[in-house]
């Protein structure tokens, strides 16, 4: 029996690994996704250095040396100047535009009347930074009305950052919920998609057997359970073996290509975390780069890669045993889509809830519900599982009430998804109902 | 231990729908066994539970003096009716591949496969891939497959469909060689023509249930009713002659080619006593032609179907 499973599992091994476009995607996606990345790097660094000069005209006695250089935009003094010759020479240098500063008799109606000039709608950074010299003049000059002075000011202007602990006195840092969250949902995230890559090879498979009409011949031979294990443990090989083979070369293709094109990922990495606000205001200090390396040494690693395997196996044999009595139920595959639309509907759930809700809290009620659901578990659970366990991260019940829950319904999908898929195989002609479906589970 | 396969009151649904209703046969050893019956009968059930792809709902199958069992696979060969290779797979390893399945050690199968590849004469095929090969071509290589680990019982549901004309009587030679060799053939079909030829035993299924079973020759036997084809050579006015004839027979049908004077007609007897009436022939006419009229089994498939159906 174990001789036949094993024959099943090295054909359907082979039969994958030799395929065609199986090799082609297995090549190409690693030079795919590193040049994304290599391109997009070299993008953003080509944005990153475009400089804007913009020139500035002060009839006001008010500003001198406010309109300093920053990386991306320089500031160029124009001097006894009318306007209409500053817009002149502004255009005859190709500047990007030009500040005009009036004079007036104080500051608020100074400000209230200047003006920026550009060829075409300026840059909301542009913008942003100008309106940021502006406002901070305009508080300085209000406070030194109420008595403060410009030295006050300064200290007044320093960034403030909460001291964070947890109650054991460990210190802590912000974001850091996020970033763990983040961690496991990369794990998360592997298995769903490699459920609904691996899980879709999984049906493809069931219906060429089908179709090519050699199933019955096979199951003569040996049991169809015998058959569907053979092919769903087959196949994840197969998808493991280029899982690894994607990691690998991704990593080498990206360390050759940083070397060469001497990109600094750094840059993509800083703009990652001006777009997601959670992630603000990440480290500045020495000290609280420790405290974040800190934190992540001190992932329960060998918990999270544990529970990964755990969550990885029964989730993704639940999930491919649904593909392959989808795959016996119907004569080809453009009939399954009615099919997996509610596979694939947990599965995106699972994702979305838990980059929302488990961002926002971990152990709240949602995060908490799609942990112990079976279908979204092996998702939701490991975004929550950096954490830690016990005190502080996910209550030991739960991690254990969560898996409870995934073996009852692994038992009982694999089991359902037989019935299916040995009646299944044996029906031609017509797509199936689901009502039929049904009945198929008594016979 | 005469017979290779019993099933004794076999009963299959699939829901509310009734596949097999109560069927008991016995198929001797060493014989080619036809089973028989129009589509949709519940042959192809009847195969599967002998191949254990599916388990009857009530009754027992006997495999060679014990309960059907697992370890029984070894001994099956099944070409199923719905039948095909994987195309992308080359020849060799598929063959490979399925014959040990069957529990062939792979040493065993690649020496097997040798000699069939030789007989059937596609030994170049080895390395080709199935999707490269005609829809004849993967039938034999089908058959091949499905005798290599040498079972004691061989079920050939539909065997000769796809094939032509020339490799179906390589593919019934080699079955008649099978069963010289001592291999118990079970052969399902609605293609009476075959039956005449191969099968000595047949069961005929229709609607879920077994309506008749036993020596073909003996069936033929019990469905014979004294009917006599004639032919003669007359020397006389043929229309007079045969008005003579149908005053003292029952003739169901006549005909009279003048210009050859040959009379030809069928005629019922009231029994098989034949020797009065060929000397009263005989006086009168040159009897060129007088034989019984043996059913064929597509008659007697026919017949034994309408009658059922009517009894309804």
């Amino acid at each position: 029996m174990i001789d036949k499973l094993r024959l099943i599992i090295k054909r359907e091994y082979l039969a994958k690994v030799r395929n065609k476009s199986f090799i082609v995607m297995t090549i190409l996606s690693p030079i795919l996704i590193v040049g994304m990345i290599v391109l997009i790097a070299f993008l953003t660094d080509i944005n990153d250095n475009e400089k804007r000069v913009i020139s500035v005209l002060n009839q006001s006695d008010f500003f001198q040396n406010e309109f300093t250089a920053t990386k991306n935009t320089s500031y160029v003094q124009f001097q006894d100047l009318s306007l209409d010759e500053a817009k002149d020479s502004t255009i005859a240098l190709g500047y990007y535009g030009l500040i005009h500063v009036p004079s007036s008799e104080n500051l608020e109606k100074t400000a209230s009347r200047a003006y920026l000039f550009t060829q075409d709608n300026p840059n909301t950074n542009v913008i942003g930074s100008l309106e940021n010299i502006f406002q901070r003049k305009l508080r300085q000059k209000r406070l030194e009305g109420l008595g403060v002075s410009s030295k006050e000011f300064s200290s007044i202007e320093k960034p403030f950052a909460l001291n964070l602990a947890s109650f054991d006195g460990e210190k802590s840092v912000k974001g850091i919920n996020e970033i763990k969250a983040f961690i496991g949902g990369v794990f998360g995230y592997a298995i769903m998609m490699f459920i609904i890559i691996y899980g879709g090879f999984v049906m493809r498979s069931v219906i060429e057997e089908k179709t090519s009409r050699i199933i019955e011949v096979i199951i003569a031979s040996v049991k169809p359970f015998q058959l569907m294990l053979g092919k769903i443990i087959g196949t994840s090989l197969a998808g493991i073996t280029q899982f690894a083979i994607w990691i690998v070369s991704a990593s080498l293709l990206l360390f050759i290509s940083m070397l060469v094109f001497k990109i600094d990922l750094s840059a993509l990495s800083n703009e990652a975390n001006l777009a997601t606000p959670g992630l603000q205001g990440m480290p500045q200090l020495d000290s609280e780069m420790m405290l974040y390396a800190k934190e992540i040494i001190d992932i329960p690693w060998t918990l999270l890669i544990g529970s990964f395997l755990v969550y990885f196996i029964l989730g993704y044999l639940i999930y491919s045993s649904i593909y392959a009595a989808i795959g016996a139920a119907v004569d080809n595959e453009t009939d399954t889509q009615q099919f997996i639309f509610p596979i694939i509907l947990p599965l995106m759930l699972a994702i979305y809830v838990g980059f929302f809700s488990v961002f926002s809290n971990p152990h709240g009620p949602i995060a908490v519900g799609f942990s112990l659901f079976p279908l979204t578990s092996p998702i939701v659970m490991l975004m929550r599982l950096p954490g830690g366990i016990g005190e502080g991260g996910v209550p030991l019940w739960q991690l254990l009430l969560s898996i409870t829950f995934l073996i009852i319904t692994f038992l009982g999908i694999v089991s359902l998804a037989a019935k299916i898929y040995r009646i299944g195989i044996l029906m031609y002609g017509k797509r199936p109902t689901y009502k039929e479906l049904f009945k198929w589970l008594r016979y | 231990m005469d017979d290779i396969l019993v099933a004794k009151n076999v009963s299959k649904a699939y829901g509310d729908y009734t596949a097999l209703n109560n069927i008991s046969l016995k198929i001797p050893k060493n014989c080619i066994y036809g089973l028989l019956g129009p589509n949709g009968a519940g042959k192809t059930s009847f195969i599967r539970i002998i191949n254990q792809i599916i388990y009857q709902d009530a009754g027992e199958v006997i495999f060679d003096g014990q309960p059907l069992a697992p370890e029984h696979i070894a001994h099956i060969g099944y070409l199923p009716e719905e039948r095909g290779l994987y195309k992308s797979m080359k020849v060799g390893e598929q063959a490979l591949y399925l014959a040990q399945l069957k529990g062939l050690s792979k040493a065993e199968a690649k020496k097997r496969l040798e000699y069939w590849f030789d007989r059937l004469q596609i030994g170049d095929w080895w390395n080709k891939k199935i999707q490269e090969l005609s829809k004849g071509m993967a039938q034999k290589i089908q058959f091949i497959v499905t005798v290599l680990h040498e079972p004691k019982l061989l079920i050939f549901d539909e065997p000769f469909s796809g094939f032509d004309p020339i490799n179906a009587n390589i593919i019934k030679d080699e079955i008649l060689q099978l069963k010289e060799k001592g291999t118990s053939i079970i052969f399902s079909t609605h293609r009476m023509e075959s039956v005449e030829e191969l099968c000595e035993y047949i069961a005929l299924i229709h609607k879920s249930e077994k309506i008749l079973d036993g020596r073909l020759s003996e069936i033929k036997k019990a469905y014979k009713n004294n009917i006599f084809n004639v032919g003669l050579e007359i020397q006389q006015d043929g229309a007079g002659f045969l008005k003579t004839l149908e005053d003292k027979f029952n003739i169901l049908s006549s005909d009279f080619d003048a210009n050859e004077n040959q009379l030809d007609f069928t005629m019922q007897l009231s029994s098989n006593k034949t020797s009065d009436i060929i000397a009263e022939l005989s006086k009168n006419a040159n009897i060129n032609r007088f034989e019984e009229t043996i059913p064929s089994a597509n008659d007697i498939f026919i017949q034994t179907v309408n009658q059922k159906d009517n009894d309804r």
